[in-house]
């Protein structure tokens, strides 16, 4: 393929393939890359510093125009906006710890020899991951649903009414739901961590007579702290983006309204065609997630001596 | 502590910690079981009997209903939930196997901020870019389009992370040191070489690009108006909304759903110790 001369003149210079060469291999996935998600994010940031103006009075055409922080101005004064926050930071504060710790229990189990059917429950609890969100939020819809949950009926059947889509109890309907889905996943995270424990690490402390449960909280959780952070980071990013369990409930509940989470907001500001402010609005939620999501790793790190 | 205090100790603590698993595999499972046992019932039964137990078995029937109401719809958002998912994995899995390979083995400036950019890029969420990519293609007229959906799905910045720990792994320097001293270029390299001993690993790729893209629901729900373009999750979605009205659609919601989840459940069955390797690598700081 290549001649004698290049060959060797790549060689002199210490080997390694030509510069062409190299971005060959890298632009296939960077011109994408560049162009699905450096650009879009760069073209909302263009946006959300535009206004849409009229010439004249309310019937002169209307023309977009650098408008500064307006847009960013009016997502603070939004009440709607300040309500979902306040929403899902409240499902987050509850449904996050509940779910890690379920899903560190979960691992810690699996990785003593108290159980058996280890696979089994491997399975059972990763298989949420298969389904799709969307899929999931319509599955739970039905055990919700008074006329045809089994959940219900049951419930009924002790003496209990319940009603999972009541303006005091949907939120929480929803993060079941979510709770259901990522367990799993954050579980064999979490799993899969303590596998590469070398068992030598805690022979002396079996030895020593500690029993399974101090070598769990004293040994293990303290290893495998990397993985609950990063896990916990996935989740919180994944809480505020919360987009398809309430769309879901939406449809069979009216306690939920179109502007229940952040991104139901924008995307109902979307649909009204104000793009400008539903680029305002999703680049504030970006920037939320960011300041979250580095505050609790810089915060975690420094305590963790990291 | 003496023997027989700790072993009875060993038995409830054995017995404690069965429970709580079988407790949470029966959360985990009942969902999915439900909706095997729905799906088999005609639709007058599934308010007059007990939603756990199966009554008549008319499951036949209702795949017939599910790919015949509304034109046979149904059929077409499978063919195009498929499409999506598999071409978009393959390209996905193909452009982020040359990208890792390349920021694992060649040396070059500028690597390492290329590598750091994808790391910021597996933290930004897939819901997150939808608006933003909506705007962009709308100005660009790709708004309601297969290419919609398609193009953005290809690109996966985890699935490069994962090529590049792999490949670090798998493909031995002097391999391809060897064969440039053979004059072999670097994608005849790539692909003789490097692509064989790197498949188990892009079958790991494929796999969680292949879900990331079955399971995506905000994209085209953004993006498509043609209910022709749709993917299993949007048009389930759009139907599940008129079953209210139309309770015809109710059996095929159920029935779908059942149908949309089926194959990937058996792949994941099928590729586990896939997956576990991924999972591994995820977990790695």
């Amino acid at each position: 393929m290549t001649d004698e001369k290049s060959g060797r003149r790549r060689r002199l210079r210490g080997g390694g393939p030509r510069a062409g060469t190299i971005a060959a291999f890298l632009t296939p996935f960077y011109l994408p890359f560049l162009l699905f998600y450096l650009v879009p994010v760069g073209y909302a940031l263009w946006q959300s510093f535009r206004v849409v103006r009229r010439t004249g009075g309310q019937f002169g055409h209307a023309y977009t125009t650098f408008g500064g922080f307006d847009q960013y101005l009016q997502v603070f004064r939004n009440a709607e906006f300040g309500g979902s926050l306040g929403r899902i930071a409240l499902f987050g504060i509850v449904q996050v710890p509940v779910m890690l710790f379920v899903a560190l229990i979960m691992a810690l189990l699996l990785d003593t020899p108290l159980l058996r059917a280890k696979g089994f429950f491997r399975i059972a609890a990763f298989m949420p991951y298969a389904v799709p969100g969307v899929i999931a939020a319509i599955m739970w819809s039905f055990l919700y649903s008074p006329q045809l949950s089994p959940v219900v009926d049951l419930l009924n059947g002790i003496g209990v009414s319940p009603d999972f889509l009541g303006p005091g109890t949907v939120l929480w309907s929803a993060a079941n739901i979510s709770t259901w889905c990522w367990t799993g996943y954050n579980m064999l995270i979490m799993f899969s961590a303590l596998q590469s424990i070398p068992p030598e690490l805690y022979e002396a402390a079996k030895i020593d007579g500690a029993s399974n449960w101090a070598i769990a909280w004293r040994i293990k959780v303290p290893i495998i702290a990397p993985s609950i952070i990063l896990t916990t980071v996935f989740s919180i990013i994944g809480t505020l983006q919360l987009y398809s369990e309430p769309a879901v409930l939406r449809q069979i509940s009216s306690n939920i309204s179109s502007t229940y989470t952040p991104n139901m907001l924008a995307y109902a500001v979307a649909s009204g065609n104000n793009y400008q402010q539903a680029a305002a609005i999703s680049v504030t939620i970006a920037v939320i997630t960011f300041v979250l999501s580095f505050g609790f790793l810089k915060l975690t790190a420094k305590r963790a001596g990291l | 502590m003496s023997q027989p205090k700790r072993a009875r100790e060993s038995r409830i603590s054995r017995t404690a910690a069965m429970s709580l698993m079988v407790l949470l595999a029966i959360y985990f499972l009942l969902p999915v079981y439900f909706l095997i046992v729905a799906s088999t019932k005609p639709q007058a039964d599934l308010v007059s009997t007990f939603g756990l137990w199966f009554s008549h078995f008319d499951i036949v029937h209702n795949l017939k209903t599910l790919f015949t109401v509304r034109d046979g719809v149904f059929g077409r958002w499978a063919v195009n939930s498929v499409v999506y998912a598999v071409l978009g994995a393959a390209v996905g899995t193909l452009i982020s196997a040359l990208c890792g390979y390349a920021l694992a083995k060649f040396r070059f400036r500028g690597r390492n901020f290329l590598f750091s950019v994808i790391l910021g890029g597996v933290l930004v969420p897939s819901t997150a870019l939808a608006l933003p990519l909506f705007l962009l293609f709308s100005a660009a007229g790709l708004v309601d389009t297969y290419w919609a959906v398609f193009l953005p799905s290809i690109v996966s910045p985890f699935g490069v992370y994962l090529a590049r720990i792999f490949a670090s792994a798998a493909v031995p320097d002097e391999l391809i040191e060897s064969a440039r001293l053979d004059g072999a270029g670097e994608f005849r390299t790539f692909f003789s070489v490097s692509f064989k001993l790197m498949t188990p690993s892009l079958v790991t790729i494929f796999l969680f690009q292949f879900v990331g893209i079955w399971n995506n629901f905000f994209l085209p729900l953004v993006m498509l108006q043609q209910e022709k373009l749709f993917p299993i999750t949007l048009g389930l979605y759009e139907w599940n909304g008129q079953s209210s009205r139309v309770s015809l659609l109710q059996g095929s919601v159920i029935t779908g759903s059942l149908v949309s989840i089926v194959p990937l459940i058996i792949l994941f069955l099928l590729l586990q110790r896939f997956w576990r390797t991924g999972l591994a690598a995820g977990s790695l700081k």
